[in-house]
C-alpha cells in the first residue's frame, strides 16, 4: 500500500502542476510536488559550463527554492545527453588580469558551493555524461548523487592537467568524501572516473542503468528516467526515509581511521609530496600546492583550508605553466575539429598494407570504431604478428574491463587479415605502412592503384620521405596523402597529416575524418623533408649525438633532457625509435638541408646500425633491455664506439644548463622555421604537433608558447651564443629574429 | 499475382474495417470488468483527477474499440490460410504435465523422466500406434550432459520404436515453438507424416561445473602416464580450482540477466510497478479460474516415482495488490520495478504434441484441434529490446497470413515479466517505435486484453523454459474450440533477442 501510494504520488508529478518559471538562459526549474527540478542547459553549446552568467542564474534559481515553502527538496540535472558540467568557463579565468581577480572568483565559487553543503532543503545531484572539475564541485556539495551508468559518464578533477587546482572547495570536500589517498589520486592525476567505479568509492550514492529506445530515443528516455529516479530520492531524502550516512566497507573503515592518527597523516602527505616532487621534477608548480591546500584544511580546519585553496588557486591561475597547459587545452580543441569539411564519401571500408608494429597499430584503432579493415601483409608471419597485436591490444582492455570479451570478439570480426588484394575493389581508404623504402612505397601504390575504385585515397604513413616523391608514380596524385602516425598508435595521440600541393581538398577532409574517428589530435602540414615533426626532431638528435661526442654519458643526458620536462630523455629516445630509422632521418634530412642539419656525427649511429645496437627493438641501443627487467643498464658496448668518434667539448657552452638550451633552441629554430616557411598553417598546430608527437615539455606549452612566454630575445641570445661556438646549425631564423626585434609579436595573440 | 493483387485488397479492407469500427465504438463505455476496477481503483488513488482518469479511460476504450469491432466484422479477413500446393498440417492433441516450481515434487528426477511422462501422457491420450510416428523432436535449454539429446532417451524409454528418429533443438524459451515449426517444416516438405514434437526443462537441478582450470588438471591427468607426471599436475592444484562455474543466468553476449533486463525494458517504456502488478494478479486470477473451471485440459496427470500424482499445476497464487507492493525489487535496487510476484518463476514441467499431415489424421480417423498455419522467428538488439520478441514478431506473421490484428480471437504470449508484456504492449501500440526501429509505417496496434492470455500465462501456471512453445500453442488451440473463434495468435519471448509468432487455426467442428 505504502509503495502503491508512493507510486500513486510519483505520477501526480508527471501531471500539469509543473511551475513554469521566468526564462532564464542557462538555467530553468520545475516543480515536481515539493521537489524542485533544476535543469542546467548553456544554450548553443554542446556542454554546460561554470560561467559567471550560468553561475548568477544558478544562485537566482537557488534563492527561490531557499525561499519557496512549497518546496522540500531539489534535483540539479541537465538537460544536455553525455554532459552534466565539464567544469569552469577556462575563459572566465583567462580574462582575470590578476591573482587577486582569480582568488576572488575562487571566493564566490566557496561561498556558493558552502550554501549548497548546508542547504536544509535535501539536493539532489543527477548526474549524467561528464561531471569534471566545477562540475565535481558542484556534486560533491549536493547531499545527494546519482549518476547514469554509462561509459559517457565519468567524475574527476582535471585542473592538474590545467596547473591548477580545484578552486571551489573541491580540495576541502573530496578528501572528507572518498579519503585522503582517493582525494589525492583524483586530483593530482586529473583521471577521469567512471560511474560504477565511483560508486565502489562513495563519490556516488546511486547507479541508474541507461535505457534502451522505449517510446522516445534511449537518450532522452534514460535521462528522463535519471530525473524521476532522482526525484523519488530527493522526496524521501525530505522525509528523512533514506539516511545520508553511508555503509562503508572494512578497508574503508579502516583507512579512515589510519587517518585520524596525526603521525600517519604526516607520512601520507610526505610520502605524496616525494612522489609528486619525482615525477614533475619540480616543473609544475600545481601537485604541490593542492596537497598544500589539503594539508592546511585538515589539520587546521576548513575556514583556513578555504582561503588556501582560493589563495594558491590565484597564484596558480598567473603562472606560465598554467598559462602553457591551458593553451595546449585551446590547441587540443582546435586539433580535434575537421576544418576542411565534410568529405564526399564516408571511409566505411579501410585497408592497410603492412601489419608490422604501426599497421597493426592503426589497424587496432580503426577497427574499435566500427571501420571494417583490411590489414594486409607480404608474409603470413608477419600478418600472424600484426594480427596478435591487435587482439592483444583489444583483450588488455578486457583485461581492464574497458570492454567485455564479446565486445573484443565483435570488434575483432572487423579485421580481415590477408596476403593478397582481395576485397580491395571495396576500399574506400588504403593505408599503407610497408618498408621506408621509396621504391616499395613506389611498386605497393602502383600495386594498389591496380586493384581499388576511383574514389580510395592512398594515404602513406611514413615519418620522412617526402610525400610528392611517392606520390610521382600515381595516376591520381590528388588523391595522394601523408598519414604520419606516431608509434605505439594505440598510445599515442598526435597524427601528422601530409598535404602536396596537388591534393585535393576531399582527399584531405576525408583523412582528418578517418583520423578524428580514430580518436587522433590532427595537425595537417604541408609537404617537405620531415615534415614538421620529424624535421624539428631531427636538429635536436644531430645535437644529442654531438654532446654524447662530447663525452656525456646517455644517462646524464637522459636525465638533463627529462629534468627539462621532456618525458623520455634524448638517448632513451633514440633507442625508442630504432637507431636505424634514426640513422635513415638523419641522413635523408642532412642531404636536404646541409649544414644547418650538422652537429654530431651520423657515423656514430652507423656504426650501432652495423653492431646490431638498433635500440629496444633488437634489445641493445645506448642501453641493454631484459624482458621483465624495469631498471635498463648502460650498454657497455657504446663504450668503444665513442670513444673512437668523440670530439673535445667546448668549455664555455656545456654546462648543465647550456646542453639543454642547445636541445631546446635548435629544435623551437626549426618549429618556428616551419612556420615560416609555410609548412605549418598555425603556431596552435605547430605546439600541438611537438607536445603530442614529440613530448615537448607541455608546461612549456609547446615550441611557439615557449617564445611567447619567455620572450624571443632570450631565445635568439642563446642562439647567438651557440651560434658563436658552432656555427649554421644555430643561427636563428627570420621569423623569430622579427619576434624578438618588436617584443608586441607573439605568436598567440 | 492477380492473387496476390486479390490478397493485398482483403488486407486493406480489413484495415478499413478495423479504423471504421475503432471510431465508431470509440465513443462507447467499456465494459471490460477489469479495466472498469482499475479505473474505479485509481480514481480512488489519486487525488487529482482530471488529467489521470481521462487517461485511463481512454486506454480501456481503445482496447474495447478493438473487441467491438471483431464481431462486427463477422467476416474475416481470410476464410482460411490453406495454401495450395501446400500440405495442412494440423494438431491432433497435446498435452503437459503439470508444471511445478522447480525444488518441489519433480526435483528428484532427471530431464528425461519428465519429457517421457510428457510423450506417455500424449500417447495415452491418443492412442496413436507407436509406429506411426515418424520423427521426435523435443526443446530444451539448460541441458543435462548425461542426455543432450533428451529427446531420444525420453522417446526410448517411453517406449517408442527405437526405428524413429529424434533430435533436441534449442532456442531459449522458445525451443519448444522451435521444435513445432521443426515437425511443421518435416512434414510440409514431405519428408514425414506424423511427428511428435515437445519440450522439457527441469531447473530443480543444473549442471553445475569445476572450474576451468580444474577441468584442465583432471584431463591432463587422464593424458598423464607416469607417476612423475601426475604427481607433477598434481602439485599444481589451487585451492580456487574447487571453486564451481553455475550455469550462466546472464546473456553470454551482455552479462546481463534477463531480469535485470526487463527491468530496463520496463523503464524505458515508463511502465509503473503497479501496473506491473496489476498484470501479475490478472495473470494469476485468470490462471486459477481456469484451473478451478477445468479449463487447462491440456495437462495430464504425473505418478512420480516415490511420490503422489502431481495433477495440477503449483505456481498460481493469486495474491493481493497490497502483499505484491511490500515486495522488494529483485534485479534493480533499490528502485526498480520488477519484483519476485510480477516475474515468472523457476519452473520444471515437460509437453508434449502430434502434429500430424491433415489427410493423415483424417485416414487415420482422428478429429484434429488445430492447424499449425504461417510462423516467424524474428532477432533482434539483445542489450536493449532483449524481450521485445512478440513486437517484432507479431506484424511481420500478421502479414505474411495476410491477417490483422482484428482478426485473432485468441491471442496467447508467453509471459516472461509483467513488465515484459506492458513493455510489448506499448511498443506495439507506437508508431514511433515501429517508424524508428522497426521499419513499418505504422503501429500494429496492442492486443486488446479481453482476448489475451485469459486462462492465465507464464507468470501463473509457470515457465519451463524447453516447454512453453507447445502449451502455448494448446492453450490458444482449446480456447478457440472453446471461446469460438477461428485465429490464434501464439508470440513469445527469447534469451538472445529472439522472438517467435504463429497463427493457429481452430480445425472446423
Amino acid at each position: 500500500m505504502v509503495a502503491s501510494r508512493a507510486i500513486g504520488s510519483l505520477r501526480r508529478f508527471t501531471a500539469s502542476r509543473t511551475l513554469r518559471c521566468p526564462a532564464r538562459t542557462h538555467i530553468n526549474y520545475g516543480v515536481k510536488g515539493d521537489v524542485a527540478v533544476v535543469r542546467i542547459n548553456s544554450p548553443n553549446s554542446k556542454v554546460n559550463t561554470l560561467s559567471r552568467e550560468l553561475q548568477s542564474e544558478f544562485v537566482e534559481v537557488m534563492n527561490e527554492i531557499w525561499a519557496n515553502d512549497q518546496i522540500r527538496s531539489a534535483v540539479l540535472i541537465s538537460s544536455k545527453p553525455g554532459c552534466f558540467i565539464a567544469g569552469a568557463d577556462i575563459n572566465m579565468l583567462a580574462s582575470c588580469k590578476s591573482a587577486e581577480e582569480v582568488t576572488q572568483v575562487s571566493q564566490e565559487g566557496q561561498r556558493m558551493f558552502e550554501k549548497l553543503e548546508k542547504s536544509t532543503k535535501p539536493i539532489v545531484a543527477a548526474i549524467s555524461g561528464s561531471c569534471l572539475g566545477g562540475g565535481l564541485e558542484l556534486a560533491i556539495s549536493c547531499q545527494y548523487r546519482i549518476a547514469t551508468k554509462d561509459r559517457k559518464t565519468v567524475l574527476g578533477s582535471p585542473e592538474v592537467l590545467l596547473g591548477i587546482l580545484p578552486g571551489a572547495g573541491g580540495t576541502q570536500r573530496l578528501p572528507k568524501m572518498v579519503g585522503v589517498p582517493a582525494a589525492f589520486d583524483m586530483m593530482l592525476t586529473g583521471r577521469n572516473i567512471r560511474a560504477d567505479r565511483a560508486k565502489k568509492m562513495g563519490l556516488v550514492d546511486q547507479l541508474v542503468e541507461p535505457l534502451g529506445p522505449g517510446l522516445k530515443p534511449s537518450e532522452e528516455r534514460t535521462i528522463e528516467y535519471l530525473e524521476e529516479v532522482a526525484v523519488t530520492f530527493a522526496k524521501e531524502l525530505s522525509d528523512k526515509k533514506i539516511s545520508l550516512k553511508r555503509d562503508k566497507g572494512l578497508v574503508e573503515k579502516l583507512t579512515s581511521y589510519a587517518m585520524s592518527i596525526p603521525f600517519v597523516r604526516q607520512q601520507i602527505y610526505k610520502k605524496v609530496e616525494e612522489k609528486v616532487r619525482k615525477q614533475t621534477k619540480g616543473l609544475y608548480p600545481a601537485p604541490l600546492k593542492i596537497i598544500d591546500a589539503v594539508k592546511t584544511g585538515i589539520e587546521q580546519g576548513n575556514d583556513a583550508g578555504y582561503v588556501s585553496e582560493s589563495q594558491k588557486f590565484g597564484e596558480l591561475a598567473m603562472t606560465k605553466e598554467s598559462k602553457a597547459l591551458m593553451g595546449l587545452y585551446h590547441g587540443q580543441v582546435l586539433c580535434k575539429k575537421n576544418k576542411f569539411g565534410t568529405p564526399q564519401k564516408d571511409v566505411k571500408h579501410l585497408a592497410i598494407l603492412g601489419a608490422g608494429l604501426m599497421g597493426a597499430g592503426i589497424a587496432q584503432v580503426s577497427v574499435d570504431k566500427g571501420i571494417k579493415t583490411i590489414l594486409k601483409d607480404a608474409t603470413l608471419a608477419g600478418l600472424d604478428r600484426g594480427q596478435q597485436q591487435v587482439f592483444k591490444g583489444l583483450n588488455d582492455k578486457v583485461k581492464k574491463k574497458a570492454l567485455t570479451s564479446f565486445e573484443r570478439d565483435s570488434i575483432f570480426s572487423n579485421l580481415t587479415g590477408q596476403l593478397d588484394y582481395q576485397g580491395f575493389e571495396k576500399a574506400d581508404m588504403v593505408i599503407e605502412a610497408v618498408f621506408e623504402d621509396l621504391n616499395v612505397k613506389h611498386r605497393v601504390l602502383k600495386e594498389v592503384e591496380a586493384v581499388v575504385p576511383d574514389h580510395c585515397v592512398f594515404a602513406s604513413n611514413t615519418s620522412a620521405l617526402p610525400i610528392r616523391q611517392i606520390a610521382s608514380v600515381s595516376k591520381r596524385p590528388e588523391k595522394v596523402i601523408g598519414m604520419h602516425y606516431f608509434s605505439p598508435v594505440d598510445k599515442m595521440q598526435l597524427l601528422e597529416i601530409i598535404t602536396t600541393e596537388k591534393t585535393s581538398k576531399d582527399t584531405t577532409a576525408s583523412v582528418v575524418a578517418v583520423g578524428l574517428k580514430q580518436g587522433k589530435v590532427i595537425v595537417v602540414v604541408k609537404d617537405g623533408p620531415g615534415f614538421y615533426t620529424t624535421r624539428c626532431l631531427a636538429p635536436m638528435m644531430s645535437e644529442v649525438l654531438r654532446i654524447l661526442q662530447e663525452g656525456v654519458d646517455p644517462k646524464k643526458l637522459d636525465s638533463l633532457t627529462t629534468s627539462f620536462g621532456f618525458p623520455v630523455g634524448a638517448a632513451t629516445l633514440v633507442d625508442e625509435v630504432g637507431v636505424d630509422v634514426a640513422k635513415h632521418v638523419a641522413e635523408d634530412l642532412g642531404k636536404a638541408f646541409g649544414e644547418r642539419f650538422e652537429g654530431g656525427s651520423v657515423e656514430l649511429l652507423k656504426q650501432m646500425v652495423s653492431r646490431g645496437f638498433l635500440g629496444r627493438k633488437s634489445g641493445k641501443g645506448f642501453y641493454i633491455y631484459q624482458e621483465g627487467v624495469k631498471n635498463k643498464s648502460l650498454n657497455s658496448d657504446m663504450d668503444g664506439i665513442l670513444a673512437s668518434l668523440k670530439v673535445p667539448p667546448k668549455s664555455d657552452v656545456c654546462s648543465d644548463e647550456d646542453l639543454q638550451y642547445r636541445l631546446v633552441t635548435r629544435f623551437v629554430n626549426e618549429a618556428i622555421m616551419c612556420l615560416q616557411e609555410g609548412i605549418l598553417a598555425t603556431p596552435a598546430e605547430g605546439d600541438i604537433g611537438a607536445v603530442f608527437g614529440l613530448g615537448f615539455p607541455p608546461c612549456l606549452g609547446g615550441p611557439f608558447r615557449y617564445v611567447d612566454l619567455y620572450g624571443a630575445q632570450k631565445i635568439v641570445d642563446r642562439l647567438r651564443k651557440y651560434e658563436a661556438a658552432y656555427g649554421k646549425p644555430f643561427t636563428p631564423c627570420q621569423l623569430l629574429i622579427d619576434h624578438a626585434n618588436s617584443p608586441s609579436k607573439k605568436f598567440y595573440q | 499475382m492477380t492473387q496476390s493483387l486479390v490478397l493485398c485488397s482483403f488486407v486493406y479492407m480489413g484495415h478499413l474495417l478495423y479504423d471504421v469500427g475503432g471510431n465508431c465504438t470509440r465513443m462507447g463505455i467499456p465494459k471490460d470488468f477489469r479495466m472498469t476496477s482499475i479505473l474505479t481503483y485509481t480514481l480512488k488513488n489519486l487525488p487529482s483527477t482530471s488529467k489521470w482518469a481521462l487517461r485511463f479511460s481512454l486506454r480501456p476504450l481503445s482496447c474495447s474499440s478493438q473487441l467491438r469491432a471483431a464481431p462486427a466484422a463477422q467476416t474475416k479477413s481470410k476464410k482460411t490460410l490453406a495454401k495450395p500446393n501446400i500440405r495442412n498440417i494440423v494438431v491432433v492433441e497435446g498435452v503437459r504435465i503439470p508444471f511445478l516450481q522447480s525444488g518441489t515434487s519433480y526435483k528428484e528426477l532427471m530431464p528425461h523422466d519428465l519429457a517421457r511422462a510428457a510423450l506417455l501422457g500424449l500417447l495415452h491420450r491418443t492412442s496413436v500406434p507407436k509406429d506411426v510416428v515418424d520423427y521426435i523432436i523435443f526443446g530444451t535449454v539448460i541441458q543435462e550432459v548425461k542426455t543432450s539429446n533428451v529427446a531420444r532417451e525420453a522417446a526410448l524409454g517411453a517406449g517408442f520404436s527405437d526405428k524413429t528418429p529424434a533430435h533436441t533443438v534449442t532456442m531459449a524459451c522458445i525451443s519448444a515453438n522451435q521444435a513445432m515449426t521443426t515437425g511443421v517444416g518435416l512434414i510440409a516438405s514431405g519428408q514425414c507424416d506424423v511427428v511428435v514434437a515437445g519440450g522439457v526443462e527441469l531447473m530443480s537441478d543444473v549442471p553445475i561445473r569445476h572450474s576451468r582450470k580444474m577441468r584442465k588438471m583432471l584431463l591432463d591427468l587422464n593424458k598423464a602416464k607416469t607417476l612423475g607426471q601426475r604427481l607433477s599436475l598434481i602439485s599444481k592444484f589451487r585451492l580456487n580450482f574447487l571453486s564451481p562455474e553455475l550455469p550462466a543466468v546472464a546473456e553470454f553476449s551482455t552479462s546481463e540477466t534477463m531480469g535485470h533486463s526487463a527491468d530496463r525494458l520496463a523503464a524505458a517504456f515508463a511502465v509503473s510497478r503497479l501496473d506491473q502488478d496489476e498484470y501479475a494478479l490478472r495473470s494469476h486470477s485468470l490462471a486459477k479460474k481456469a484451473q478451478d473451471e477445468g479449463l487447462l485440459s491440456d495437462v495430464v496427470p504425473f505418478k512420480v516415482p516415490g511420490k503422489d500424482t502431481v495433477t495440477k499445476d503449483n505456481g498460481i497464487r493469486p495474491s493481493s495488490l497490497e502483499q505484491m507492493a511490500k515486495l522488494k525489487p529483485a534485479f534493480i535496487k533499490p528502485y526498480g520495478t520488477v519484483t519476485a510476484a510480477n516475474s515468472s518463476f523457476l519452473t520444471d514441467g515437460a509437453s508434449a504434441m502430434l502434429i500430424m499431415a491433415e489427410e493423415k489424421a483424417l485416414a487415420m480417423g482422428y478429429k484434429p484441434k488445430a492447424y499449425l498455419r504461417d510462423f516467424v522467428y524474428v532477432s533482434q538488439d539483445p542489450k536493449d529490446q532483449l524481450l521485445l520478441g512478440p513486437t517484432y514478431a507479431t506484424p511481420k506473421v500478421l502479414e505474411r497470413a495476410g491477417l490483422t490484428m482484428t482478426d485473432i480471437d485468441a491471442f496467447e504470449f508467453h509471459e516472461a515479466f509483467s513488465g515484459q508484456i506492458l513493455a510489448n504492449f506499448k511498443a506495439m501500440d507506437s508508431d514511433w517505435f515501429a517508424q524508428n526501429y522497426m521499419g513499418r509505417k505504422t503501429k500494429v496496434g496492442s492486443p486488446p486484453l479481453e482476448k489475451f492470455n485469459n486462462w492465465g500465462g507464464s507468470l501463473s501456471l509457470g515457465h519451463p523454459f524447453g516447454a512453453t512453445g507447445c502449451r502455448l500453442v494448446m492453450a490458444a488451440a482449446n480456447r478457440l474450440r472453446k471461446e469460438g473463434g477461428q485465429y490464434g495468435l501464439v508470440a513469445a519471448c527469447a534469451a538472445g533477442g529472439q522472438g517467435h509468432a504463429m497463427i493457429v487455426e481452430a480445425y472446423p467442428k
